[in-house]
C-alpha cells in the first residue's frame, strides 16, 4: 500500500433513488491523489463533481466502490466515525461561505473545535491562529454582516484550518467573489499547500481557478474523462 | 461534545429571539404558577378541615342504639332504645382503651326564663362532657359526677340560648324551666360556630343525664346513645373494637349476629372530610396541570419552527463534525433551559398567586416544597419530553440536504 496516498479510491459508484428511478451520479470513479497535492475537480454541471466531493469530504458514502482516505477504508464507516472524520481531517470551504449568521469571525473558527475534545483556552487560541494565517488579524470581533465576501470566505477557509485537517477541500470557492477577490482566496489556497504542505482539492468549473491546481481531473457523465497532471 | 459547553450554545440562540422566549416560556411560567396554586388551596382546605376536626376530637366515638329486625322487618336505626346507663357503666369499667365515657339523652323542650321563651335541644350528658367532647366553657362551671348522680338540676347554656333568653345579661345563677321544671344556669359554653347544616352546637342546653331520664323522658333504664373517648387517637380502633365485644356480651347477641347498636367514629368522618380535600386537591392540580401541558406544546410547536429555520445552521456544524447526538443535545437543552427557567419564574408567580389568594379571598393556602418540586420536575419533564422530538428531527437531518436548504 502506498502511503503517500492520502485518497485512493476504488471503483466509486453512487446511485440515488428518485421515487422509482435510479439516477446514477458517479459510475466507477478510481482515483488517487498524494498528501501535498494540488487537485481541481472539473465538470459541467451534473457531471457527478459535486457527488464525488460529498464522498471524499464524508458527507456522503458510495453505493458501491471502496475509499481509503489515509488508509482507513471511511467508506465502512457509521454517521458518527464520519462525523469524526469531518471534524479531524477535513475542512471545507463553501461556494456561499456557509458561516452562522450574527456571529464573529473568531466563534465561527472555533465552531469545529466545539465538536472536539479541546478546552475554551485553546480553542480561542487556535482560532487565532488560524484567523492570522488567512490574513484576518485585527477582524476577529467583527460579525459575518460586517465582513465583506472575500473576508467571509476567509473565515470559511479559517475555519476550515482551524483542526489542522490533512485535506482542504473546497467547492466553487470563488463562485460568489469578484475576479480580484477570487484570485486572492485562489492564491491564498496555493500558499497554504506550499507552505503547511495541506492537499488541497478544488471542486470548480472555472479554468482560471483549476489553472492554479497541479493535477486536474475532468468529469463526465459520473465518469473520469481526462486526467491532467503538470 | 462536552454536554455542558451546549448550555451557552443554547442560551445564545434563546437570546437572539428574546420575544418569542418569553412568550413560550410563558405557557410553562403559567402552568407551574397554576399548579403551585390550586395545589396550595387544596392543602390549605385539607389543613383547615383537619384543624377543625381536631379540635372536636378524633379521639371521639359514639355508641348509638341500632336497628331492631322483629320478624325480617327492619327498622331504622336508632327507632329501638336498647341502650342502659348499665352499658356505659361497663364500657367505662371494662374497656381500658376508653378514658371517659358519658351517657346521653337528648330532647327537645320549651325553655322559659320571664317573659322569654326558647324552643331548642336538651342534652343530657355525663360530668365528662366537655372532655369528651373537647369543648370550653365561657362562663361558670361544668356539673361534676355528683351533681349527675343525684340528678341535680342544673344546666350550662348554649351561647346562642343565653344570647336569646338573657340578651347579654348574665345568665350565672339564675332559674330558668325547662318543661316548667327549673333548673340553675351554673354554666355558658363557649360559642363554637356553626357546624354545618343539621345541628347547630351554640343553640342547645346541657343538663345532667340522670336529671333528664328523670325528669324530663321518664325512662331511667334507657339513655340515647353513649359518647366515649378513648385513651388516644392511636387507641380508638382498639377502643371500638373493646366496646363492641362488651355490648355484644351485655346484649347477648349471637356470633354471626347482627350488632343491635352502630359505633359511630369522628375521625372516620375526619378521614372522609380530609379524602374529598384530598381529591379536591388532586382535582384542582389536575386542571392547572393541562395548562401545563399546553406550554409543553408551545414549547414543541416553537422548537419545530426553530429547527426549520436553522436548518442550514445545522448542516454547518455537521460538515465540522457536530455528531447526531450533539446536534440532539443542543435543541434538548434549548427546550429544557426554556421549560426550566420557565419553571423558575412559575414557582415565583405562584408562590405570588397563593399569598394574593389568602390575601383578598380569605382563604388558607398552603404551599409545600412538594409541591414545588412537584411543579418543577413536572415543567423539567415537560420539556425533554416536548423538546425531544424536534431536537431528534434536528439530528435526523442529512448534512448535504441540510447544507443545501434556502
Amino acid at each position: 500500500m502506498d502511503n503517500n496516498k492520502i485518497i485512493r479510491m476504488e471503483n466509486i459508484t453512487r446511485v440515488y433513488k428518485v421515487g422509482e428511478t435510479e439516477v446514477k451520479a458517479l459510475r466507477g470513479v478510481s482515483y488517487s491523489i498524494q498528501q501535498g497535492d494540488l487537485v481541481a475537480i472539473m465538470g459541467p454541471s451534473g457531471s457527478g463533481k459535486s457527488t464525488l466531493m460529498n464522498i471524499i469530504g464524508c458527507l456522503d458514502k458510495p453505493t458501491e466502490g471502496k475509499y481509503f482516505l489515509e488508509n482507513q477504508e471511511v467508506s465502512t464507516f457509521d454517521k458518527n466515525k464520519l462525523a469524526h472524520i469531518r471534524n479531524k481531517n477535513i475542512g471545507f470551504v463553501f461556494q456561499n461561505f456557509n458561516l452562522l449568521a450574527r456571529t464573529t469571525a473568531l466563534e465561527n473558527t472555533e465552531l469545529p473545535l466545539l465538536y472536539s475534545n479541546v478546552s475554551r483556552k485553546n480553542a480561542k487560541e487556535l482560532a487565532l491562529q488560524a484567523l492570522s494565517s488567512v490574513g484576518l488579524e485585527g477582524r476577529e470581533l467583527h460579525r459575518t454582516n460586517q465582513l465583506s465576501g472575500g473576508e467571509m470566505q476567509r473565515v470559511a477557509i479559517a475555519r476550515a484550518l482551524v483542526n489542522s485537517p490533512s485535506i482542504l477541500l473546497a467547492d466553487e470557492p470563488t463562485g460568489n467573489l469578484d475576479t480580484k477577490t477570487g484570485k486572492e482566496i485562489i492564491e491564498l489556497f496555493g500558499k497554504l499547500n506550499q507552505e503547511k504542505n495541506i492537499t488541497v482539492i478544488l471542486v470548480t468549473h472555472d479554468p482560471d481557478v483549476s489553472s492554479a491546481a497541479h493535477k486536474r481531473v475532468h468529469l463526465r457523465d459520473g465518469q473520469i474523462e481526462e486526467e491532467e497532471k503538470e | 461534545m462536552n454536554l455542558l459547553r451546549t448550555i451557552p450554545v443554547s442560551l445564545r440562540a434563546l437570546s437572539r429571539n428574546k420575544m418569542r422566549t418569553f412568550l413560550t416560556a410563558l405557557g410553562i411560567i403559567i402552568g407551574v404558577g397554576a399548579v403551585i396554586s390550586m395545589i396550595s388551596i387544596g392543602q390549605g382546605a385539607k389543613r383547615a378541615v383537619e384543624a377543625r376536626f381536631n379540635s372536636m376530637g378524633t379521639n371521639l366515638l359514639f355508641v348509638h342504639a341500632g336497628s331492631r329486625s322483629y320478624r325480617g322487618r327492619h327498622g331504622g336505626g336508632g327507632t329501638y332504645q336498647n341502650l342502659t346507663p348499665d352499658d356505659a357503666k361497663a364500657i367505662q369499667e371494662q374497656a381500658d382503651a376508653v378514658k371517659y365515657v358519658s351517657p346521653n339523652v337528648s330532647t327537645r323542650a320549651q325553655v322559659i326564663y320571664g317573659n322569654k321563651n326558647w324552643n331548642t335541644s336538651i342534652q343530657g350528658v355525663g360530668a365528662k362532657y366537655l372532655e369528651i367532647r373537647n369543648w370550653e366553657l365561657e362562663d361558670g362551671i361544668f356539673f361534676d359526677e355528683n351533681m349527675v348522680k343525684i340528678g341535680a338540676k342544673v344546666c350550662i347554656l348554649g351561647s346562642e340560648v343565653n344570647e336569646n333568653i338573657f340578651e347579654g345579661a348574665d345568665s350565672i345563677g339564675h332559674i330558668i324551666r325547662i318543661k316548667k321544671i327549673p333548673f340553675r344556669v351554673i354554666g355558658v359554653f363557649k360559642s363554637r360556630g356553626e357546624s354545618g347544616g343539621w345541628f347547630n352546637r351554640d343553640d342547645m342546653i346541657a343538663i345532667p343525664y340522670t336529671t333528664a331520664q328523670r325528669r324530663i323522658t321518664g325512662r331511667t333504664d334507657r339513655i340515647g346513645s353513649i359518647d366515649v373517648s378513648a385513651v388516644s387517637m392511636v387507641r380508638s380502633v382498639e377502643a371500638q373494637e373493646q366496646i363492641e365485644e362488651i355490648l355484644r356480651i351485655r346484649h347477648k347477641i349471637a356470633p354471626g349476629a347482627e350488632d343491635d347498636f352502630h359505633i359511630g367514629n369522628m375521625s372516620e368522618i375526619a378521614e372522609g372530610a380530609a379524602e374529598s380535600t384530598k381529591i379536591l386537591t388532586i382535582l384542582l392540580g389536575g386542571i392547572a396541570s393541562v395548562s401545563l401541558l399546553v406550554g409543553g406544546i408551545g414549547i414543541m410547536n416553537i422548537m419545530l419552527v426553530s429547527v426549520t429555520e436553522r436548518i442550514r445552521e445545522i448542516g454547518i456544524r455537521m460538515s465540522v463534525g457536530a455528531r447526531e447526538k450533539d446536534i440532539l443535545f443542543q435543541f434538548l437543552t434549548e427546550a429544557i433551559v426554556l421549560s426550566v427557567m420557565g419553571g423558575f419564574i412559575g414557582i415565583g408567580v405562584g408562590v405570588g398567586t397563593s399569598k394574593l389568594i389568602s390575601h383578598f379571598a380569605g382563604w388558607q393556602t398552603l404551599i409545600s416544597a412538594g409541591s414545588i418540586m412537584l411543579a418543577f420536575l413536572f415543567a423539567g419533564s415537560v420539556g425533554i419530553f416536548f423538546g425531544y422530538y424536534p431536537a431528534r428531527k434536528a439530528s435526523k437531518l442529512d448534512p448535504i440536504e441540510a447544507l443545501r436548504y434556502e
